[in-house]
């Protein structure tokens, strides 16, 4: 029986709802701009995570290494891109 | 009425309306002739409706031949019209649409169309698979990249070309500076072209990942597959950008926001931004196929394996992470501080490094070697000097504070076509001779194909040469005329000579198909050019199925191995092969694709509505549709491997 119940899931569905939850206050409580889109991203990118791994199953195949190499190069070129992008037009504008 | 005075052309001119009486023409005669030959059933189902990878790659290379003579039509206009001072051939809105569509037509729908169509005929031959990993997704690709090419064709004798440049930066690209639908057509024909592309990505990375014959392992794939690989990892995340840019893009000029607007919150360099975060990537995407096509054919015609096969892998891995570093030194000049300039300097100077390092590899693989200087041969050898004369202004252009000079002059000019022409062109043409028998079951003619190379290079040579001399003396680009007084005069005159050679190589090339397809014998064999990888160690030309029997392999040179070590490839006997079903529906969702955009470009709503519901039909269509494929019986495999002439 215990090989049946996916308390993967489970737990993965539970952290969501809490994420969601947490994501929520940002509306219902009173709080300034920085910290309110703080929170939105980090629980966004958190959540995604969650999503990908747990829903998505990204490492239960044989692809293991593909999937996660894949997933890794592509953090990087957005973080390349989103930064490069800010340092170009905003920090090291003249 | 009033409904067609939109169809009309802002800036008509004698030579366009030329055009379009030739175009008429050109499509009564095709429909009369295909009519006239009763070929329209052989055309649908054995061209329009195939999923077969190798037709599909044959049908990207003519038309990447097509649109090759139509960016070189262009090209030769710009440089007759520069040729002598104060030129009243092309007046300067003209001349602006004549290299914006230059542009264009170059890069995506030839440079990319011979890449992705090299590498959809070459791929699974190497790998040894049978098709692609997603057959019919690969028709989609070459039929949304037609439909996208098609509809920025048309756009110069309906309703005008766009005019901003390939690179159709805003603010001049939006709707204050640019008032006619030419820049939609820009945005609408890349945007369907670019999904193609973005499924040609996926669709390769897991062909290449999943499908491999055994004992393949990555680091024994043939050279060329793995750059096909890297190119196709770069593809997929380049892509996406341009498609949201493209997109932003649209709603400036169509929806009246103001993403890319230098009022109302807008930030109008942001474009140039996102432009270049794909477009250099794309430039990396032309050429590391070419770089993987130069690899095969040195090491077949030096008759020795690749010197460095590791060193060339991690330098490809390399050159796609460091591509996606670097964008900003297509625009040093714009205002960012020293910093910014130097981090994007020394990112840019980089990549030299592991290009250098493939130069090298290949120079290494050529000593010692027994060359034999065929046509593809001699395209490898004129790329090797040419790429690197580009290669070192490349390096001279990513120091910015020089660029200050460099920037927006002909110096650029000369610089990129420097390295696409010996890098891209050269490689195309040197892969479609080498490959030329596997598709058709003939080689090219050999005599006419050294002429097509020696006019190509020298022509390319005097084109573009001076371009930097005229550069340096502040030639500035895209400008449709000077004064005598600047003393650019003579030199443009040789520009225009190279350009003449170069029409007259394209020519020679045409020539030399129609030349072979009548006198070349056809019994050429399995391995025409004593070649090395996997491709070969099948029929010519290449039956349905690629290979009778899966091969086996262990190195990156399976075929050589087994004609020199002893090697067995073909180890089981032939059983049936299961194979895709024909589909039509991928032609009728590119038509679909190309009403859309061409009702987008010129805000029909009904027309947009009308063909946005064909797309989704057509796909609710698919995800209903039960086709199981077919098979190929065993009797049918081993009466065609005997028709060849080679029982196993």
């Amino acid at each position: 029986m215990k090989e049946l119940f996916p308390a993967k899931q489970v737990i993965g569905f539970v952290f969501s709802l809490i994420l969601t939850a947490v994501a929520l206050t940002v509306y219902f409580l009173d709080m300034s701009f920085e910290m309110g889109i703080t929170i939105l991203l980090v629980t966004a990118f958190i959540q995604a995570a969650l999503q990908l791994v747990f829903f998505m199953h990204a490492g239960e195949s044989e692809d293991k290494k593909a999937i996660y190499t894949n997933v890794y190069y592509g953090i990087a070129i957005a973080l390349v891109t989103v930064f490069g992008t800010l340092l170009t037009l905003i920090w090291g504008y003249m | 009425m009033e409904f067609f005075e939109r169809f009309a052309i802002p800036h008509p001119s004698p030579l366009i309306y030329a055009s379009m009486v030739a175009i008429g023409l050109t499509l009564i005669a095709i429909v009369i002739g295909i009519t006239y030959f009763n070929k329209w059933g052989y055309l649908w189902r054995e061209w329009l409706t195939t999923v077969d990878h190798k037709r599909i790659g044959i049908m990207y290379m003519i038309s990447a031949l097509l649109m090759l003579f139509r960016g070189g039509a262009d090209a030769v206009m710009m440089r007759l019209q520069t040729a002598v001072p104060d030129n009243a051939f092309l007046d300067a809105q003209h001349y602006n649409e004549v290299f914006t569509t230059h542009g264009v037509v170059m890069i995506f729908f030839m440079a990319m169309a011979f890449v992705i169509g090299l590498m959809n005929f070459v791929v699974p031959l190497q790998i040894g698979a049978r098709d692609v990993a997603f057959p019919r997704l690969n028709a989609i690709s070459f039929w949304l990249y037609f439909a996208g090419a098609m509809l920025f064709n048309i756009s110069f004798v309906i309703g005008g070309s766009p005019d901003a440049g390939w690179t159709n930066y805003f603010p001049l690209a939006g709707t204050d500076f640019s008032e006619s639908v030419g820049v939609n057509y820009y945005m609408w024909s890349l945007q369907i072209s670019g999904i193609g592309t973005l499924m040609t990505g996926i669709n390769f990375i897991v062909t290449i990942l999943k499908m491999r014959a055994p004992g393949m392992k990555l680091m024994k794939m043939p050279m060329f597959t793995w750059s096909a690989l890297i190119t196709n990892v770069i593809i997929v995340f380049a892509f996406p950008v341009l498609t949201i840019a493209l997109l932003m893009g649209t709603f400036d000029r169509q929806f009246g926001t103001h993403f890319f607007a230098s009022t109302n919150g807008g930030m109008d360099m942001l474009w140039a931004n996102l432009f270049w975060v794909w477009g250099h990537p794309e430039v990396y995407i032309l050429i590391l196929p070419a770089f993987g096509i130069y690899s095969e054919i040195i090491a077949t015609f030096s008759q020795r394996n690749l010197y460095g096969y590791k060193s060339m892998v991690g330098s490809m891995v390399i050159i796609s992470f460091l591509s996606f570093l670097v964008w900003v030194h297509h625009f040093f000049t714009m205002g960012h501080g020293a910093l910014v300039n130097g981090i994007f300097s020394i990112t840019t100077m980089a990549i030299a490094v592991p290009t250098g390092i493939k130069i090298f590899n290949w120079l290494l693989t050529m000593w010692k070697g027994k060359i034999r200087f065929t046509v593809p041969m001699l395209y490898s050898l004129g790329f090797i000097p040419l790429f690197t004369i580009g290669g070192v202004t490349g390096v001279m252009l990513a120091i910015a504070s020089a660029d200050y000079q460099y920037h927006n002059t002909m110096f650029l000019v000369a610089h990129f076509h420097n390295v696409i022409i010996p890098g891209v062109v050269f490689a195309m043409l040197a892969g479609l001779t080498y490959w030329w028998p596997k598709m058709f079951g003939f080689m090219l003619n050999e005599r006419i194909g050294k002429w097509g190379f020696w006019f190509l290079s020298i022509g390319f040579v005097f084109a573009f040469f001076p371009m930097y001399i005229t550069g340096l003396d502040g030639q500035a680009r895209r400008m449709y005329t000077y004064s005598e007084a600047t003393g650019f005069g003579p030199l443009n005159m040789l520009s225009f000579f190279g350009a003449g050679l170069m029409a007259i190589a394209f020519a020679l090339i045409v020539y030399n198909v129609y030349y072979s397809f009548r006198h070349s014998p056809r019994n050429v064999g399995m391995d025409p050019w004593n070649a090395r990888s996997l491709e070969w160690a099948t029929q010519n030309p290449v039956p349905e199925y690629n290979f009778a029997v899966t091969p086996v392999v262990n190195s990156s040179e399976a075929f050589w191995d087994s004609k020199k070590n002893g090697h067995q490839l073909f180890k089981d006997k032939i059983t049936k092969i299961h194979m895709p079903n024909n589909s039509g529906m991928p032609i009728i969702l590119a038509g679909f694709f190309f009403i859309f955009g061409f009702s987008f470009v010129f805000s029909i709503w009904i027309g947009v509505i009308v063909s946005a519901l064909g797309i989704l039909g057509t796909m609710a269509y698919r995800s209903f549709e039960n086709d199981h494929g077919r098979y190929i019986s065993e009797e049918e495999i081993k009466e065609t491997e005997k028709e060849y002439g080679g029982a196993k």
